[in-house]
Formats: structure tokens, sequence, C-alpha cells
């Protein structure tokens, strides 16, 4: 029995580092995508990656090295709160750009491995 | 001040004393426990003062229908995730970004409000305007303004917020 919550417990922190690495890499691909995107719009979409997958990976890593204590309900609230706050963030952001009448690239863009750019009409 | 009222102002004042509990972490101390009290009725009486005790203040009786859409509405972020990513990081990157009308929209506000923020907390797609009968909605790929799946997600979110799906179509419900 005792070797069963051995195991577990070495395999909770194991499994909070993939949690927490993924949670990395999602936020990573986020700020690329804010990078390499041609337009507002388009960028708003790369930012929401880092919102949901990046921060719920990250504190869900934390929830399990934090086990079942109060810091863990805390890490779950933080998360709730996020998960209300965040679209309605995006929402402010995207209807400011509206409303201020930016027009969204559409149609089909390229961007090439050599850093060439083309289509997208305004 | 009528009862629905009063189990609203309850319900709050138990929902501000447990988030209260838990962020402060004091158990034990009397005197903390009875700041906490203070505190947590304050905030009643202050929504009490601004009008908005009302049952968007403590929407409760909707939280069994939301746990059953949260799963759902995970696994709808996890898939547009992993295409928003694989989009942004492959060498070649091609996009075809769209603005859409999406109608049909879900009749009560709590509704709407679900199906609007779940749409923009699924990556790819952002509601950018809305109004009585539409909402506005920027994509960044045309394979995710398929109508068939935003009525799926408006049907799930009217569920969600207890509406009955048959009284979505403006027509038969009047």
């Amino acid at each position: 029995m005792s070797t069963v919550l051995e195991i577990l417990h070495i395999a909770r922190f194991g499994l909070a580092g993939v949690f927490l690495l993924g949670g990395g890499f999602f936020v990573l691909a986020g700020a690329i995508g804010v990078l390499r995107l041609p337009d507002f719009y388009t960028r708003l979409h790369a930012a929401g990656v880092t919102d949901t997958m990046g921060s719920t990976l990250i504190l869900l890593g934390l929830m399990l090295i934090a086990g079942f204590t109060l810091l863990s309900v805390k890490l779950a609230l933080v998360g709730l709160f996020l998960f209300l706050t965040s679209p309605t963030a995006t929402h402010a952001v995207a209807n400011a750009a509206h409303k201020a009448k930016l027009k969204p690239l559409l149609g089909t863009y390229r961007q090439t491995r050599k850093g060439d750019n083309e289509g997208g009409s305004q | 001040m009528g009862a629905a009222k009063i189990a609203i102002a309850v319900s709050l004042l138990i929902t501000m004393g447990v988030l209260w509990l838990a962020l402060s972490g004091h158990f034990h101390d009397p005197l903390l426990l009875g700041f906490g009290l203070f505190s947590a009725a304050f905030c009643v009486f202050l929504a009490w003062r601004l009008h908005i005790l009302d049952a968007e203040t403590s929407p409760y009786h909707h939280i069994i229908s939301l746990l059953v859409y949260l799963p759902w509405l995970m696994g709808e972020i996890i898939k547009t995730n992993i295409i928003v990513v694989r989009t942004v990081l492959s060498p070649d990157m091609i996009l075809t970004p769209r603005l859409v009308r999406v109608k049909h929209l879900p009749r009560t506000d709590l509704a709407r409000t679900i199906f609007a923020n779940s749409i923009t907390l699924t990556p790819g797609t952002v509601s950018i305007d809305m109004d009585a009968d539409e909402i506005i909605v920027h994509a960044l790929l045309k394979e995710m303004v398929n109508p068939a799946d935003f009525a799926n997600m408006a049907a799930r979110s009217a569920r969600a917020a207890g509406e009955n799906p048959i009284t979505t179509d403006e027509g038969k419900a009047s």
C-alpha cells in the first residue's frame, strides 16, 4: 500500500512537470504567433492560445505540486477568474478596434519560410 | 424586499463568506472570522444599494447545467488550440481570415453571454460585436466558420443557461 502511495507521490511531480512544460510550450507558441501573424485581429487569436491552454496547463501543474491544500483552491480560483475575464478583455480590445473602423485582413494570406508575404486584402 | 431577493442575498453572503475563507485561510481566530463575516455582509449591502441583487448576481440554480457544459467547452478549446498552434508554427503559414455574422442567438442574456464568451475562449474565433439578433465573429481560418458548429455551440450554451432548447426559435416561442 505504501509503495503505491510512494509511486503516486513521485508520479505527481513528473506529471506536474509535463503539465508545466506543456503550458510553457503553448505560451511560447502564442508569443511566436503574435509576432508572426499579419494584422491586429489575427494576432488576437494567438494571444488566445496563451490565455486558455497556456494558463490552464500551468495552473494544473502547480495544483499537482500543491496537492490537496488551500493553495490548490486558490489556484483553481485563479483559473476560474481567468476563464471569466480573459474573453471579456479580448472582446473589449477587439470591439474597440471594430468601433474605430480598423479593417481586418481578409481572403487568403501566405507567409513562406523565406519570409515572403503574399495575399490578403484589406 | 421579497422572499426571492432574500434568498439571493443569503446565497451571495454564503458565496462571499466561502470565498473569504478560501482566500484568507483563517478558520479559528474569532476576531478575524468576524471581520470576514462583516466584509461579506458589507458586499451584499453594497450590491443591494446598487440594485444589482437579481438572479444574475447568484446564478447558482444553473450550476449543474454549467458543469455539464464546461467539459465539452474544454474539449473544444483543446481542439482549436492545437489547430491554431499548428497553423502558427508551420513554416509556410497559410491563413484564410474571415468575418462572419452568426445569427439565431440564444434568447436569454445569460445564454448569449455564455455563447459569445465561448466563441472568444476557443482560439481562432473572436466575437467582435453583438447586437439584438447577431454576433460578428472574426475567424483565423475558413474551416472555423462552419454555421453548423456555431449552431451546436449556441444550442449547448442555451442549455447551459437553463433555457428550453425548443424556445430558441423566436417565432415559435411567442
